[in-house]
Formats: C-alpha cells, structure tokens, sequence
C-alpha cells in the first residue's frame, strides 16, 4: 500500500507526479503528435480508395471476385496490427528502397512502410463500412436508376455512391480516431510518433511513467473531442434527412 | 389486330422466390398492344406487382419469355439497358434521388446515356414539369415536396427517357388521400394523349373509367381478363366477384 501511495507522492523517476523531463523534451512530443496524426489522417485517406474496391467486390454477383474480398478482409480483421507491420516492415520494403525525401516535417522513407501498412489494415475495416453504408442505401433506388436505363456501374456512381457516403463520413471520421490510437504500435520500430516519443524520453532520462501520463492524456484529448465532435455531426446530419 | 400491334409479350412466364419455396407467379401469359392501358388488381401477395417488376426485367422469371417491341428481353444475350430505357418505371415510393435537384433527377439519365445536350434535356424537363404543374419545383430538392408532387416528378422522370410503355407499380398507394388525385389526373392525361400504360392499381374507379382492359391476378396466377366494362359488370369467376365484393 505504501509503495504504491509513493507513486503519486515521491518525486523519483518512478512516479506518476514526476514531468521534470518537460519543457526540455518537449519538442519530442509536439513533434510526436504531428507524426501521429499525420500516420493517422494519410492511412485513413489510403484505404479509402482500395476499401471501396474491396467493398464493390464483397458485394459483387461473382462468388470468386466476393471470395478474393472476403479473405483479404478477414485476413487483415484477424491478425494484430503488430504482426501485419512487423511483416510489412521487415518484409515487403526490406525489398523495396526508398527515396530519401522529407516533405514537410515527413521522412518519407521512415514514414512510406508504416503508412503503407496501417491503410493496407485500415482498408479491410472501412471496406465494411463502406460496404454497410451501400446496404443502406434504400433498394429502390437502385431499382429505380436501372428502370431509367443506366447500366450498373453508373447507377453505382451516380446515385448509390453519393448516398452512400455521405452514411459513412462519421464512421469514416471515427476510424482515423481508431488509427491516432493504433498507430502507437509504430513506436515498436522506430517511428518517431507519440508513442515513440514517450518510450525515447522515458529511456534517456529514466523517468519511466511520466512521458507515458502524459501520451496518455494527450491521446485522450485528440480522441476525446473528436469523437464527440462527429457524434455532434452525426446528429445533425440525422436531422436533415428526415423524409 | 396487326401483330405489329403488340409492344409486350408475356408468354408462360413463372417466378419463384426463396430458392423456389414461393412462387410468387404461375405461368402467366399476357400481352400488351400500342396505345392500351391494362390495369392489373388482385389482393395483396396475388403477383401482381412481381408480374409488373418482371416486364422490365426487375425481378427475372425462373422460366417463360417476354417479347418487348419484337425483341426476347428474357434472353441471356440480350442488353435489359437498351431496352429500360423505353419502359418508363413509376414506383409506389416515388424512389427520386434525395441528393439531386428535381431537375437534375429528370435530366439525369438522358444526359448520362448520351440521349440529349443538358440544355436539350433542361428544355424538355421544364416543359414536361409546366405540364404536370410543377414547374416553380425545378431547383428543389425532392425532401421539399409532398408525396403528391414526388410521385407527379417521379412521372416526370420517366417520360423524360420519352419511352414506348409506362410501368405503375401502385403509383398512389404510398399517398395521402387528397394526394391522389394529382397523381391520377397526369395518369389520367397520359392515358389520353395515347401512352401505353400497364398499371398495379388498388383504384378501381381508375382501372373502370382509364383502363381499356383489366386483369385480375389472385395466387399468382392471371384469374381474369376483360374490358372495364365487361369485367365489373359481369365477373366470370368466382375468386374475382369474392375480390370485387370486397374492394367495390
């Protein structure tokens, strides 16, 4: 009991009180939260495109072009997150060499392998999403672009499409939320983002549970608000469909 | 009559749903000539909107053909598109796009398949909107407009495709009473102006005053048909004098 009212109370390194690291490191962690949110928003806007291929596909007539979807997704769904970056990582652009460019405050050639991986993960979730908000999408007007003469594909992209989502933008906005926080397992290999940051700090000065506080609560306040700041959207936008 | 006569040909025709556990339509024939209005009723569950959704090859029978304009749509090899594009298709729920004008839902298709200029089809949308009544509706989205004015925009839609034949699938169902009318008057004006029309009705006084010919459907099956007159003044079967006992 003692040793554990001590974290909060004895100023060492093994304290929950103690952020003496701070504002020396602070750039560690301004710089972390850029790199997080820019892993986060640019593998979300990755997996768009191919999410909607996969999510065409699972709902395509062919049983083999459904299946090739189907195992991609589950594929990704049923294996952690760290293993499919260990694999991309040290696998596929082990391979692969990379420009060495900086764009911004963007190493591309540290930032491309765990981009390229979290949108490869992301897709497979926002497939269903999209794939959901196309169900959505009431069967008669489907019906009803098909009896006008349009063949499937433009019906799709012209009146499914559009509807669709606009259904999906707030499941859209919480999966980059999802991915501000997933992406700390980037950290594990070196990618200089917020969770990085902490472990970097925590192991150059010792101080072993503060920088980690204080991820935590910056985590908290990015995924906070904004997932109620798109509930807010959500509701509003409910509204106006009212038919 | 002339066989040139006939735009739609149902021969045998069956469907089935739910991997054959329920046959919605059982060998049903029926044809349709240039300039007739056929109205079909019948109860709930009777087939009659499968029988109307499979002219234009919404739903696909198990078995049996249709002949549209001297071409088999049944046919594998066939393009339904083309063929869609001359059957007009009205729905119970009106069915507009919710995220497009009233304009662009009109000009929508013309102008996609590459039929008319955008300024061809605005032209034509407008005039046909003045015709129904609705031309200050041009700009609105469908969620502005009464379930009268939907169905009305929805009519619009289809002849903006200036097709040979046109589909109601319970057009005034879905519509408050004082809607109905509206509806039934542009139906009414179109009967007129000489349309083919084939029209899913619960209206009795619309298939007994437009109609040129009524068909009674019960189990998925065609019980009846005859002229207007004819068929409510003497019903033949006896499931159609139970339907009419009922309805009139």
């Amino acid at each position: 009991m003692e040793s554990f009212l001590r974290l909060f109370t004895d100023p060492g390194p093994a304290s929950f009180v103690n952020f003496k690291f701070l504002p020396k490191y602070t750039p560690y962690f301004v710089s972390g939260i850029m790199n997080t949110l820019a892993l986060s928003v640019v593998s979300v806007i990755l997996a768009v495109l191919p999410a909607l291929l996969l999510a065409l596909m699972r709902l395509s007539r062919s049983k083999a072009v459904q299946r090739v979807s189907g195992a991609y997704i589950a594929v990704f769904r049923s294996t952690p997150l760290m293993v499919q970056l260990a694999i991309i990582y040290f696998g596929l652009f082990n391979a692969i060499k990379l420009p060495n460019v900086t764009i911004g405050f963007i190493r591309l050639n540290s930032f491309i392998p765990f981009v390229v991986a979290l949108a490869l993960n992301s897709a497979a979730y926002v497939a269903e999403i999209f794939r959901a908000g196309i169900l959505a999408v009431d069967s008669g007007q489907m019906e009803a672009a098909r009896s006008l003469g349009l063949p499937k594909g433009k019906a799709m992209k012209l009146v499914i499409l559009p509807q669709a989502i606009k259904n999906v933008l707030p499941a859209l906005a919480n999966e980059v939320v999802t991915m501000v926080k997933e992406s700390s397992v980037c950290s594990a290999y070196g990618m200089a983002e917020l969770m990085w940051a902490a472990r970097n700090v925590a192991g150059t000065t010792g101080i072993s549970i503060g920088p980690f506080v204080l991820v935590a609560a910056i985590y908290f306040c990015i995924a906070f608000p904004a997932t109620k700041g798109i509930e807010a959207i959500e509701r509003r936008m409910r509204r106006g469909d009212q038919r | 009559m002339a066989t040139s006569d006939k735009l739609i040909t149902v021969s045998h025709v069956t469907k089935e749903f739910s991997g054959g556990s329920v046959r919605a339509l059982n060998d049903c024939s029926l044809e349709v000539s240039k300039g007739e209005v056929v109205t079909i009723i019948g109860p709930s569950g009777s087939g009659k909107s499968t029988l109307l959704r499979c002219l234009n090859l919404l739903e696909v029978p198990n078995s049996g053909t249709i002949t549209f304009d001297g071409t088999v749509i049944t046919d594998p090899g066939c393009d339904i598109d083309l063929h869609r594009r001359k059957m007009g298709m009205v729905f119970q729920h009106f069915n507009l796009f919710p995220h497009m004008t009233v304009l662009r839902n009109i000009t929508l298709a013309p102008v996609e398949l590459g039929l008319k200029s955008q300024e061809e089809a605005t032209a034509q949308a407008k005039a046909l909107l003045e015709r129904v009544g609705l031309a200050d509706k041009a700009d609105e989205y469908p969620i502005r407009l009464s379930g009268g004015q939907k169905q009305r925009i929805a009519i619009v839609r289809a002849l903006a495709m200036e097709p040979e034949v046109m589909l109601f699938d319970e057009p005034t169902s879905a519509l408050d009473p004082e809607m109905v009318g509206e509806v039934l008057d542009v139906m009414k004006e179109l009967a007129r102006d000489g349309m083919t029309m084939v029209v899913v009705t619960h209206e009795m006084g619309f298939a007994r005053e437009v109609g040129s010919r009524v068909i009674f459907m019960d189990s998925g099956h065609i019980v009846e048909e005859n002229t207007p007159q004819e068929f409510f003044a003497h019903p033949k079967e006896q499931r159609t004098i139970d339907f009419l006992s009922k309805v009139l």
